[in-house]
């Protein structure tokens, strides 16, 4: 079976044993920054991809399929454009705050990274606060986002980052509340605990009608602090014609774009580490065979194809659902969705002292 | 009688200190064309809209003053783009008017054919662009696919697929396509289809029906003051179809109903243009067999000269009442021609409208006003 977790390892030994634990501390530094930042570029291109081949199926269109086999190159051939164009900083505008924006929300999302089990042994950093870590730094990105609506100069950029701000702040906390009602199943806020609890059965699975209804409020909350439709108001086109990047151009517009992305990503994984059980094979109680089929698929690949699966459910509500409008939004959040989280955390608190769960 | 003016000094009161006013247009995404307004903000919410017109005025009536009872049909259909055939329509109504001729019964149910043809377009292109601007990208292609039938119908026939230029003074400019029958029943079996998938798609959404109701609320009053036409008075319940009111060519010996709804909010607005696409096709299929066998126009003098005096016309476009008013010194052209566009006074209930809305609904209550910029300015 193919394992990634062999691979590390040597890795890891090769540099211990070759240079001094500094030397070698830096080495490993070097090589995850690396990984990081090319599993961020190839997720841009594939998921922009995705998203436009998702995009052209449901409005009975082809997109993309000049460039490159099938189309596959399309997106390379437009980051090509965006780093050959001009980006413009417009007269007015607080440069250096302008000018930081895009990376602070590109960094915010990077940062992310580091908890996130891509496969069995494949981690960056097991910190025992992992889910609480993710939490408390997703919020950065919202810095970013006023930054760049304040520093722009312009109305609409205005209006769009008050409206993501006010958004963002406001489904954390459900988005919260839903990754509460896990944690009190597993007693753990490490990655790797939460994953190796999910062995016999994923939580979606085990843990009643709770899990299921936490599962689908953090999928509207994801969907919400993504500021992806039908809660993308912070960017409304209809409205303000692109929200809080209006007046960026070339490639900052393009890293607030690839964040963007990224993001999506990042809550998908989150989403299938509590509730799809992670790098875990899908397993069903007593069938031997059957259990022993699926392990020997690889964890990474499981892992990528749940994270693709919820990322199309997000694709898919954006392009079927009409927006809402801002008030409506932030109803929904404080009269309907924290209400049942928090209904829904005291029934999950039950459900664990009860040991109704599997 | 004399009045004396008060001489406003300082500032506006409506513009506050903490006001502030953002331009949307006459370059956005939703505006549906080049009309710019001026918006005053308090945070999200909507105190004034101020729509400024005229970035594509192209004096389409002194034009008309210019050119031959023949010629002025043509610059017509630049007017309401979406619903040329019935520009023209009133135009030669007007003209044929003017000279008392009556048309050939054939060239009567060919007009009222691809009238109706051209309001289901209209309408369809309107579906799309208002679920677009409510953020719902796919509506729009769905409702291209359609429309596309129709335009292609439409190519067939009058030989373009916008600016149609079919309708003559005397009947119509040429002769059906051979396929026309057959396509257009291809058509209305399609269009059968595809709605019932629209309306679960759009119309039975949640959000979508929030975004719409108790949104934009023009009372019955106000949509009568404000001299709004067409669906959007329809909308708030006043009774003014034109080809109910007023019938014109074969009207008053089809079966249809004139679409009201109470709502007087966008929702209302929303189900009038739905329903009434339902009626078109209705009455489509009430005609489609029984166009009469003869002449498609009545003979006519090679120059047209209308006498002496003044001829208005109306017909229900696809946005409400179009008026053609002609006045004639005898000439080979018109003396003086006038245009009262629907959407023209359909635009000007939106400030009342929108106040107290929030920005979002803006975009929303300019999609159920049906806006055709070209139509406004003219």
């Amino acid at each position: 079976m193919l394992s990634l977790e062999k691979i590390t390892n040597t890795i890891y030994i090769w540099l211990n044993s070759t240079f001094n634990s500094t030397l070698a501390l830096l080495f490993e530094f070097v090589i995850v920054g690396t990984l990081v930042i090319g599993l961020f570029a190839v997720l841009g291109l594939v998921l922009v991809f995705m998203e436009r081949k998702v995009s052209a199926y449901m409005q009975i269109r082809l997109g993309p399929n000049r460039v490159g086999f099938k189309g596959t190159a399309q997106t390379l051939a437009d980051t090509v454009k965006l780093v050959m164009k001009e980006g413009l900083t417009p007269d007015g505008a607080d440069k250096f705050l302008f000018n930081l924006a895009p990376f602070v929300v590109m960094i915010a999302a990077m940062l992310i990274m580091a908890p996130i089990a891509f496969a069995k042994g494949f981690q960056m950093w097991d910190i025992n606060i992992g889910v609480l870590y993710v939490s408390a730094v997703s919020s950065i990105s919202v810095i970013g986002i006023l930054m760049a609506g304040w520093a722009s100069n312009n109305k609409y950029s205005l209006l769009g980052a008050m409206r993501s701000g006010a958004q963002i702040v406001s489904y954390e906390l459900s988005a919260g509340l839903s990754i509460i009602s896990i944690i009190i199943l597993t007693g753990s806020l490490q990655i790797s605990d939460i994953i190796a609890s999910q062995q016999n059965g994923w939580w979606i699975f085990k843990g009643h009608i709770p899990a299921i209804i936490a599962f689908v409020i953090f999928i509207v909350a994801a969907t919400a602090e993504t500021n992806r439709a039908p809660f993308d108001l912070a960017e409304a086109e209809s409205e303000l014609t692109a929200g809080f990047h209006t007046e960026y151009s070339g490639m900052k517009f393009a890293l607030f774009f690839l964040a963007e992305y990224v993001n999506i990503f990042i809550v998908c994984a989150i989403g299938a580490t509590l509730f799809l059980g992670g790098w875990m094979p899908f397993h069903i109680g007593n069938w031997t065979s059957f259990n022993h089929i699926m392990d020997f698929i690889p964890s990474s690949l499981w892992f990528f194809g749940k994270i693709f699966a919820l990322i199309f459910l997000i694709m898919w509500f954006r392009w079927t659902f009409p927006r809402l409008r801002v008030d409506q939004l932030l109803n929904l959040e404080w009269k309907y969705l924290l209400p049942i989280g928090m209904f829904n955390l005291l029934l999950m608190t039950l459900v664990a002292i009860m040991g109704w769960h599997f | 009688m004399y009045r004396e003016t008060e001489i406003i000094t300082g500032q506006s009161s409506m513009n506050d200190e903490g006001d502030m006013i953002i331009n949307i247009g006459p370059q956005h995404p939703s505006t549906h064309g080049v009309l710019q307004l001026v918006v005053t903000l308090n945070g999200e919410t909507i105190k004034k809209v101020e729509p400024h017109l005229g970035f594509i005025h192209r004096s389409i009536e002194k034009m008309c003053e210019s050119l031959s009872y023949r010629q002025f049909i043509y610059v017509t259909s630049r007017m309401d783009y979406l619903s040329s055939h019935i520009n023209n329509h009133g135009c030669a109504l007007c003209v044929e008017k003017g000279l008392q001729i009556e048309i050939p019964p054939r060239a009567k149910v060919i007009r009222v054919l691809m009238d109706e043809l051209t309001r289901i377009a209209s309408h369809e292109l309107w579906w799309g662009a208002m679920a677009m601007d409510l953020g719902a990208f796919t509506p729009f292609f769905l409702a291209f696919r359609e429309r596309e039938t129709i335009t292609d119908i439409m190519e067939d026939t009058c030989g373009a697929r916008l600016t149609m230029n079919y309708i003559v003074p005397g009947g119509v400019m040429a002769e059906l396509h051979h396929d026309f029958q057959k396509r257009v029943k291809a058509f209305i079996k399609l269009f059968r289809e595809k709605a019932e998938q629209y309306n679960e798609l759009v119309t039975g959404n949640i959000i979508f029906q929030n975004r719409m109701k108790n949104v934009g609320v023009l009372s019955k009053e106000d949509a009568v003051s404000y001299g709004c036409t067409g669906p959007t008075a329809r909308g708030s319940g006043v009774q003014c179809d034109i080809r109910k009111l007023y019938p014109y060519e074969i009207y008053d010996q089809v079966k249809f109903d004139e679409i009201i709804e109470t709502g007087c909010d966008s929702f209302a607005r929303y189900l009038v243009r739905v329903k009434e696409m339902y009626q078109s096709i209705s009455i489509i299929e009430q005609l489609i067999d029984n166009i009469p066998e003869g002449e498609f126009q009545a003979k006519t003098k090679a120059v047209l000269k209308l006498p002496k005096g003044e001829f208005y016309t109306r017909v229900e476009t696809a946005r409400g009442e179009l008026g053609v008013y002609i006045i004639s010194e005898g000439a080979t052209t018109p003396y003086r021609i006038k245009f009262r566009s629907p959407g023209f006074s359909n635009l000007s209930a939106l400030d009342h409208m929108a106040r107290g809305g929030k920005i979002g609904d803006l975009v929303a209550m300019m999609g159920t006003l049906d806006l055709v910029i070209p139509d406004i300015d003219r």
